[in-house]
């Protein structure tokens, strides 16, 4: 280490400090005064906009299903009762529980949540095993390759889910695609009746949420440090032990936020059953639609909707703390 | 870096008898079109504690690499106490390696990161306890067996990392930069740990380093690469004090460079004559180079002196005229810059056996460079 020493004579001249403008130094403190009595307040209007957001959008119409949910059903427009009624100076305030009751009462209703539970919860374990393997093909592709197949991956939304659920209908049907094609082959003699069955239900919703599984996996299974792997192999794990050992317990939070991304909007699904399922593929989403629109008994179809959202607020709430806890994780490292 | 005193008796590779435990056989590395390593041929002896050391792009690394089973050679093979790697996975190799980043396995406690290449193996429970705690003692950190690897120190997973490598018992422990990601203080520790570390365990050592001072002080040999081949195999004082090149004298430690041609070629000396030293160079050992051959005289700054008193110029030998241009005053010894006349600059480091007030020598002093004849080293590559 040569530090360069200038020559005494040159010493003098080196010595006397450049001082820096007084103006600077006061414009930096300045500055910074300025940000310390911004920056809480920037924060508190940032919050603002999504607090405001959830009010207006969430709590204010949850806050309407959740009154109409209490009141009676009635010919009229709207069709149902005032909670509130003004009658010779007395406010009555008329809550109608008859309706979670009614619920309780037909068992179409248990049967057909737990139904929902059912097909959303083996969806989702359609979804990972199919999802995992794609997410990791994708995330151990060459770097060139990763965003186009990240890319195919997404495409299907481009084009109107509605359409991509018509389309299966096309594929489905007894002599449709699907069957031309196996008849094609000869696996089958007689053409199978996939369409409106709880088999074409879970055909729609595999497919239609797959993405949602693949997205969150791929991100975990980037992020692996691969040395990992190396080390697993170089203490003598086989690649399939180094898979379960390494692999696999570092992605599960990518496997929890995938499968939370399926599970909740395939609980409350209604357009895939309705357009691909049949009698026995009775869903919760298709028996709110239909107190809705063709019993139009919108108290009940309430009810309905605020049980299946308390259904639904457990998972949410596991999905947070999972996320919460990851992010304190991070924030550790 | 003081140097840790190495028990060693014997060096097994100067004993003609004694086989070698890992022996690289003409291998050469290719990616693409790349030749990352270049038919490297090497022996290292057991209980050795080898070190490749290079700068980036060297092809260390990626030796090592093949070592471990994570790169095949493309030609070549490699010999493990006499068995032949080509074709063995890493997970069937008798090697352990430790990685640069660590890698410790985040979601296992030190106990399990220590435990899991035993459980690969299928070692009974007990056995594996009693194997975990005593790897964990050596490396001081039985206390920390349940902690998660960020809930350590740097040093600490460093130590982890050693422990989970070691605890196979491996005929062989890779290390890849070990020390790079410590800081100074407890780089140096750490060094006089492992050493004496792998003094105990008696377990064969290859170390990938591209910091000198770390090989010098940890290795029994060192294997100087450069751009995928070998340049220099050795001692540290064999590199240090006679390097075999141009780019190994300046590889290792510090050194001045006179190029020139051979004036005279006796049995006891050789005279060096250089545009770039106003004095003839006298080198007293034997280098058998012919007269009129170019070659480099290498002299390390520690083997020259400054003074203000002595004769030099034309004629003389080892002795120089210069100017002082810069003294960098580093507490036990100094480097001073000296520009000679013919512009070359030399640097001399002295010890700084006088108070500082004393020193004699300052800024732009007219000063006499000198050396003894041993000093010089003859290069012809």
């Amino acid at each position: 280490m040569i530090q360069a020493s200038p020559p005494p004579a040159a010493k003098p001249a080196a010595a006397t400090p450049v001082a820096a403008p007084p103006t600077l130094a006061a414009r930096g403190g300045f500055q910074r005064a300025l940000r310390h009595r911004l920056l809480p307040r920037g924060r508190s209007l940032v919050t603002v906009v999504p607090v405001f957001w959830l009010l207006l959008f969430f709590l204010v119409p949850f806050g309407i299903v959740l009154k109409i949910s209490l009141s009676e059903a009635a010919i009229a427009m709207p069709p149902y009762e005032p909670l509130f009624a003004w009658a010779e100076n007395v406010l009555t305030l008329r809550l109608n529980l008859g309706n979670y009751l009614f619920m309780l009462e037909d068992s179409l209703y248990a049967v057909a949540y737990l139904n929902s539970l059912k097909i959303a919860a083996l969806s989702t374990l359609m979804c990972l095993l199919l999802g995992y393997p794609m997410a990791y093909a994708i995330a151990r592709a060459a770097p060139e390759w990763r965003s186009p197949l990240l890319m195919l991956v997404i495409l299907p939304f481009w084009t109107s889910f509605l359409i991509r659920v018509y389309a299966w209908i096309g594929i489905l049907k007894q002599e449709g695609l699907l069957n031309q094609f196996l008849l094609w082959l000869g696996v089958i003699d007689a053409p199978l009746h996939i369409l409106y069955s709880e088999t074409a239900v879970y055909i729609g919703i595999v497919y239609s949420y797959l993405p949602f599984m693949i997205l969150p996996l791929y991100a975990t299974l980037e992020k692996l440090d691969l040395t990992l792997l190396e080390a697993a192999a170089d203490l003598g794990a086989r690649p399939w032990k180094a898979f379960v050992s390494v692999t696999l317990p570092l992605s599960l939070p990518g496997v929890i936020a995938g499968s939370l991304l399926v599970f909740i909007p395939a609980v409350g699904e209604f357009v895939i059953p309705s357009l691909l399922g049949g009698p026995d593929a009775l869903m919760i989403g298709t028996v709110l639609w239909n107190e809705f629109s063709a019993n139009r008994d919108w108290p009940v179809a309430s009810a309905v909707a605020i049980a299946l959202l308390l259904l639904l607020v457990v998972p949410i709430m596991i999905f947070q703390h999972q996320q919460g806890k990851q992010q304190a994780a991070e924030a550790r490292r | 870096m003081v140097q840790p005193i190495r028990k060693t008796t014997l060096d097994p590779w100067q004993d003609p008898k004694e086989e070698p435990y890992v022996r690289i056989e003409k291998v050469t590395k290719k990616f693409g079109d790349f030749v990352a390593v270049d038919d490297v041929s090497l022996n290292i002896y057991r209980k050795e504690f080898f070190s490749l050391l290079g700068g980036s792009g060297s092809g260390k690394t990626t030796l090592l690499r093949m070592l471990a089973g994570f790169e095949t050679p493309t030609e070549g093979r490699i010999f493990i106490d006499g068995v032949d790697m080509t074709g063995v996975p890493p997970y069937a190799r008798p090697v352990n390696m430790m990685f640069q980043s660590y890698a410790l396995f985040p979601h296992m406690s030190v106990e399990q990161n220590v435990a899991f290449g035993l459980k690969q193996d299928h070692v009974p429970k007990d056995e594996t306890r009693r194997r975990v705690a005593e790897v964990l003692d050596l490396v001081q950190l039985g206390p920390f067996a349940k902690r998660r690897p960020h809930q350590l120190s740097g040093g600490q997973r460093q130590r982890v990392a050693l422990a989970r490598s070691l605890v196979k018992r491996p005929k062989l422990l890779l290390l890849d930069e070990p020390l790079s990601a410590l800081d100074k203080r407890l780089r140096e520790r750490t060094a006089f740990e492992l050493v004496n570390i792998q003094e105990q365990v008696g377990v064969t050592f290859v170390m990938v380093t591209h910091d000198q001072e770390e090989a010098m002080t940890m290795s029994s040999r060192i294997a100087v690469m450069n751009t995928g081949w070998i340049a220099q195999v050795g001692t540290p004082a064999q590199v240090y004090e006679y390097p075999g090149s141009r780019f190994v004298a300046g590889f290792i430690g510090d050194v001045n460079l006179f190029e020139g041609i051979v004036v005279e070629e006796e049995p006891d000396h050789i005279l060096v004559r250089s545009d770039e030293v106003a004095c003839d160079l006298y080198i007293s050992h034997g280098a058998v180079v012919p007269r009129g051959a170019k070659v480099a005289v290498a002299i390390r700054p520690e083997k020259m002196s400054v003074s203000k008193e002595g004769a030099a110029g034309p004629g003389t030998r080892n002795a120089v005229v210069g100017t002082v241009r810069e003294i960098a005053y580093l507490g036990q010894f100094s480097t001073y810059l000296v520009a000679l006349d013919t512009g070359k600059t030399v640097r001399v480091t002295m010890p700084n056996t006088n108070r500082a007030a004393e020193m004699p020598i300052t800024w732009e002093d007219r000063v006499v460079v000198s050396w003894r004849p041993l000093a010089g080293v003859v290069l012809t590559q």
